[in-house]
């Protein structure tokens, strides 16, 4: 038994020119009509801070600001996005220091491997800038799109709710229990 | 907000004990890669790309087992764009992580075993190219006969997946048998019986596998790859390319998550690696989600039946466990997750008398191999639970029947394990505590329940897995005259912190901050040896490692430190970044110009450390596993609502108590307590690696969305308790945190759902359709109970028999006297 050959696959339309607003900086680049967002920030644009783990908009890894509006990259058409403002997790921060979630995730231990983070950190920020004062089922509901396999959550949680009252200017820290365990 | 001298996280109190004469350890603070990693400047194998660079894509078997007639990848290498395909004819040499099943290649050159083994690749000028051509390889095959289950392999020794099986389809077969199990049955008043299955399940790391390779001008090779023991690809990269290992490199990338599915060498490694070799270019590789699956190496499922003698009291007096494991395709490390499957039964109560049979069958599904816990998670769930209806049975409650037969600490149990401290106590009675307990089991409203069950592993393996008597972890120390110190080590963070471990371990012995250290990992050509991340052995192992050669660092700073101030070296003292006479601590000078200082009168600082662990005490055949430097503890409660008309069971919250030894760094642990509770509860709960019912070797689905995992919305509140008791062979007292805590997980749960609505479910996943059925059996009168009902077969070998050291056995096998038999 032999297997077709997918000619779909050989032939492949040309790029087009486009211009992409990209943390804030417009980008100049050549972009395949197939090509996502995803894609062209990594391959194109050197952005390899956006992740991927499915590239099918299962898993929330890829996420990224569009619009102020978190979404998969990897499920959004790069040339759709043309004269929209993309926000990555490069740019999220806005300067040298980082952004109040970035710090909460650092010191909580809200990011293991790091592999998911960009996309829950991007999509957290998106929360609070829509809920200031979100409740820990309105943070559940708002990353229930984006998979993480090692901290079980919690801490991204926490992480979130800390940022979150720092960002209203409450002086906050980490519980105790949450760093050394219940007595 | 109090705050202590001691830097940790900030505004947040240390406790005092962690601040009694440790400065680092015991200190919650962030790890050394936190802040790259929340930036996305941490650099994981597929962020890496190199002038020139080809990408590689391969073409796998759409047939499960079948015999490859003809390969023809003519019209594939004429594709514009492509530069090179090679096919199992260039890869001729087999490979395997165990030395004992050398049975994979990297591209199959005869017979292909699953739906997703590898029979060509190609290189080409990007990614949808090397795909395109994959498609116009044409290859032939004769489709063979294939095999879905162990009771399959069973019943049918041909067609072989492999001939050195120990038996027709049957891969490895294990029968040990300690002390007199007749005896040991007569003395129990209560015996039972149960069968359990555990479903096989996958890792999902979010991050696919991915590898970059480059063949210099120079012939040598480097490999960058996310995985888990580049100790191991080394290896494996020098076997099947046949080069020797000085010319290959070897660099693992940060893991983005790992818990054991890239712990095996890939097919995938080797492919690029030697495409670089034939094209001259980088290629680089990024698997699929779906090849993800493919690659697998997961959770075996396992089908267990286990005989347990106990008296009225509820002490085992005898345990008989056997093990039906279904491997998949190739050997992987299905050997040791076989033994596995058998080895830990016995450390946390006392079992004066244990036999183990275990069989693992090759099946044409993708390979099983080591997943957190390896091989214990299933015989854990089994033993717990079967202790459930033992507690019931015997009308004790289930956490009074664990705390009357914990082992004894510094004991040696049937099977020669030896157990060092064991904290089991102390967590059983703070989950206990925490869940209110002894007010809330057997007394919630039907449809509610809490379940107990406990668990323990090993902290690292006592042998390697190329057994010989190198250190299993080494450590190199410089110290540079600004005052920094650099740490190498070949461990690899995966997630867990192992870079930070060395960061803060060297730090606390030299009296610095971690900010000072600078760590390198994961380089065959820059790194000493650590054997890998897996088996929880890295902070035990890598920590003793860097504890000798941070010491030794600063006895040298010392000798030179002691003759300027005119003291002895030991009155040199070591801390707040400077070194000093202690007994008039302003009398010194800062870190960086003791190593000035001590440069100049000796010359260059360096020095290493390294680490193998104590032998064990067995001497028999099968004895190479279970053995560690120490066990970890846990105990946990859940609690569950159970629907009774859907059968979905929800978890609301569970209690983990973990006996750490020291936690080295507490938020870390605490990570890895909630990232295990999670994982077991997604086993629990919906976690199947499972084929299609009516052609049972193809994968039923291979992505993210039809693979269930818990996302937040399913996700229990987690109470976690940290049991500090330091243990003698893990650094300033540490055991391991990263896998022991998911094993109590299943069985809680399957232990809340009977106290919830009584029924048993003798099976994980416990998903809706199996608590349905098992409710709709009790309301029928029938047995409330689902699970399986019986086993296969097996034509077992002679037990090797091993007299216990209560029968006077020095850990050898022996002639069984006619009357155990």
């Amino acid at each position: 038994m032999s297997q077709p050959p997918l000619v779909q696959l050989t032939s492949r339309p040309p790029k087009e020119r486009a211009r992409l607003t990209v943390n804030r900086e417009e980008r100049e680049v050549l972009i395949a009509p197939q090509a996502t967002l995803l894609e062209v920030l990594r391959e194109e644009l050197a952005l390899t801070g956006t992740k991927h783990g499915c590239e099918l908009g299962e898993c929330g890894t890829c996420t990224v600001l569009l619009d102020g509006l978190p979404i998969l990259s990897c499920l959004e058409l790069a040339l759709a996005c043309q004269g929209r403002s993309v926000v990555t997790v490069e740019g999220m921060a806005g300067g040298p220091r980082l952004h109040p979630l970035q710090d909460a995730f650092v010191e909580l231990g809200a990011a293991q491997c790091g592999y998911c983070t960009p996309g829950f950190l991007l999509a957290s920020s998106a929360l609070l800038k829509e809920n200031p004062s979100p409740t820990r089922d309105e943070i559940k509901a708002a990353l229930a799109g984006n998979l993480c396999r090692c901290t079980g959550y919690l801490k991204i949680y926490e992480a979130v709710e800390l940022a979150a009252a720092r960002m209203r200017g409450e002086p906050a820290v980490p519980r105790r229990e949450s760093l050394y365990g219940h007595d | 907000m109090a705050t202590t001298s001691v830097p940790g996280v900030s505004g947040v109190p240390v406790p005092s004990e962690a601040v009694n004469g440790l400065h680092v350890v015991g200190t919650a603070r962030p790890k050394v890669d936190a802040a790259a990693k929340v930036t996305g400047q941490t650099l994981f194998a597929d962020d890496l790309v190199l002038p020139r660079m080809l990408w590689c894509k391969l073409l796998r078997s759409p047939h499960p087992h079948a015999r490859i007639r003809r390969i023809d990848t003519s019209a594939a290498l004429a594709h514009p764009g492509v530069s090179a395909v090679i096919t199992g004819r260039d890869l001729p040499t087999p490979y395997g992580i165990l030395p004992v099943s050398q049975d994979e290649h990297a591209l199959c050159p005869e017979l292909v075993r699953f739906i997703g083994d590898p029979v060509a690749a190609v290189a080409a000028v990007d990614e949808d190219t090397a795909l395109a051509a994959t498609h116009l390889i044409e290859v032939e095959y004769e489709t063979l006969k294939t095999i879905d289950s162990v009771a399959e392999a069973a019943a049918h020794p041909a067609p072989q997946l492999h001939d050195y099986a120990d038996s027709g389809n049957l891969h490895k077969l294990v029968h040990l048998q300690f002390g007199d199990l007749d005896e040991g049955f007569a003395r129990a008043e209560v015996t039972r019986e149960d069968l359990f299955f555990y479903e096989g399940n996958t890792h999902l790391a979010m991050e696919q596998h991915a590898a970059l390779a480059h063949c210099g001008p120079d012939g040598r090779v480097t490999l960058w790859t996310s995985s888990q023991t580049p100790h191991y690809v080394h290896r494996a990269l020098a076997k099947v390319l046949g080069l020797p290992p000085t010319r290959i490199r070897v660099v693992a990338t940060p893991n983005g998550g790992g818990f054991g599915g890239k712990s095996d060498p890939f097919s995938h490694e080797i492919a690029v690696a030697k495409l670089a070799m034939v094209t001259g270019r980088p290629v680089k590789i990024c698997l699929t989600r779906e090849e993800v699956f493919y690659c697998h190496r997961g959770r075996h499922p396992v089908l267990m039946k286990s005989r347990i003698g106990v008296t009225k009291d509820g002490a085992i007096t005898a345990l008989d466990f056997e093990s039906y494991v279904d491997g998949g395709a190739y050997g992987s490390y299905g050997v040791a997750s076989t033994y596995y499957t058998g080895a830990l039964q016995t450390v946390t109560y006392d079992v004066p008398v244990y036999r183990f049979k275990g069989v693992r069958a090759f099946t044409n599904k993708p390979p099983c191999g080591p997943k957190r816990g390896h091989g214990t998670p299933q015989p854990r769930f089994a033993l717990e639970v079967q202790l459930d209806k033992v507690a019931e049975q015997l009308a004790i409650d289930p956490a009074e029947l664990r705390l009357r037969h914990l082992v004894q600490p510094n004991t040696v149990t049937a099977n020669y394990l030896r157990v060092g401290t064991i904290a089991l106590g102390q967590c059983i009675e703070k989950v206990v505590a925490g869940s209110e307990w002894k007010s809330r089991f057997r007394r919630l409203p039907y449809g509610r329940g809490l379940g107990l069950a406990c668990s323990s592993y090993i902290t690292g393996a006592g042998l390697p897995i190329y057994w010989n008597d190198m250190p299993h972890s080494a450590v190199q120390l410089k110290c540079d005259r600004g005052g920094g110190v650099t740490v190498f080590c070949g461990s690899t963070d995966i997630g867990q912190g192992s870079d930070s471990i060395l960061a803060y371990i060297v730090a606390e012995v030299l009296g610095l901050e971690p900010e000072v250290i600078r760590v390198l990992t994961a380089d065959t050509d820059l790194t000493p040896v650590d054997l890998g991340s897996y088996s929880s052995r890295v902070t035990l192992m890598t920590g003793q490692a860097a504890i000798q050669a941070a010491e030794r660092a600063r006895a040298i700073i010392a000798a030179a430190v002691g003759t300027k101030l005119g003291v002895s070296s030991e009155q040199v003292g070591f801390g707040g970044g400077r070194v000093f006479d202690v007994g008039d601590p302003e009398r010194g000078m800062t870190f960086a110009e003791a190593v000035v200082l001590t440069e100049a009168a000796t010359g260059l600082i360096g020095s290493v450390g390294s680490y193998k662990p104590p032998t064990g005490a067995g001497k028999f055949r099968g004895a190479g596993v279970g053995p560690s430097p120490a066990y970890s503890y846990s105990a946990a409660v859940a609690e569950v609502e159970v629907d009774p008309e859907t059968g979905i069971v929800q978890v609301p919250r569970i209690w983990i108590a973990h006996d750490i030894g020291r936690a080295i760094n507490p938020a870390l642990v605490m990570g890895q307590v909630e990232g295990s509770v999670y994982m077991g509860l997604g086993e629990a709960l919906m976690e199947e690696m499972s084929y299609r019912e009516n052609r049972r070797v193809i994968h039923k689905f291979p992505s993210m969305l039809e693979y269930k995992s818990p996302t937040t919305l399913e996700m229990c509140d987690v109470v976690t308790y940290l049991v500090e008791n330091p243990e003698p062979n893990g650094p300033f007292g540490a055991k391991e945190a990263g896998q022991g805590p998911l094993l109590p997980v299943m069985p809680a749960v399957a232990n809340a759902i009977y106290d919830a609505v009584g029924v048993r479910i003798d099976e994980v996943p416990m998903s809706p359709p199996k608590v349905r059925k098992a409710i709709q059996a009790k309301a029928a009168g029938g047995e409330p109970r689902f699970g399986p009902r019986g086993t296969p077969s097996i034509l077992w070998p002679e037990a090797l028999y091993v007299p216990t050291a209560a029968q006077g056995g020095d850990g050898r096998a022996a002639t069984r006297p006619a009357a155990a038999k």
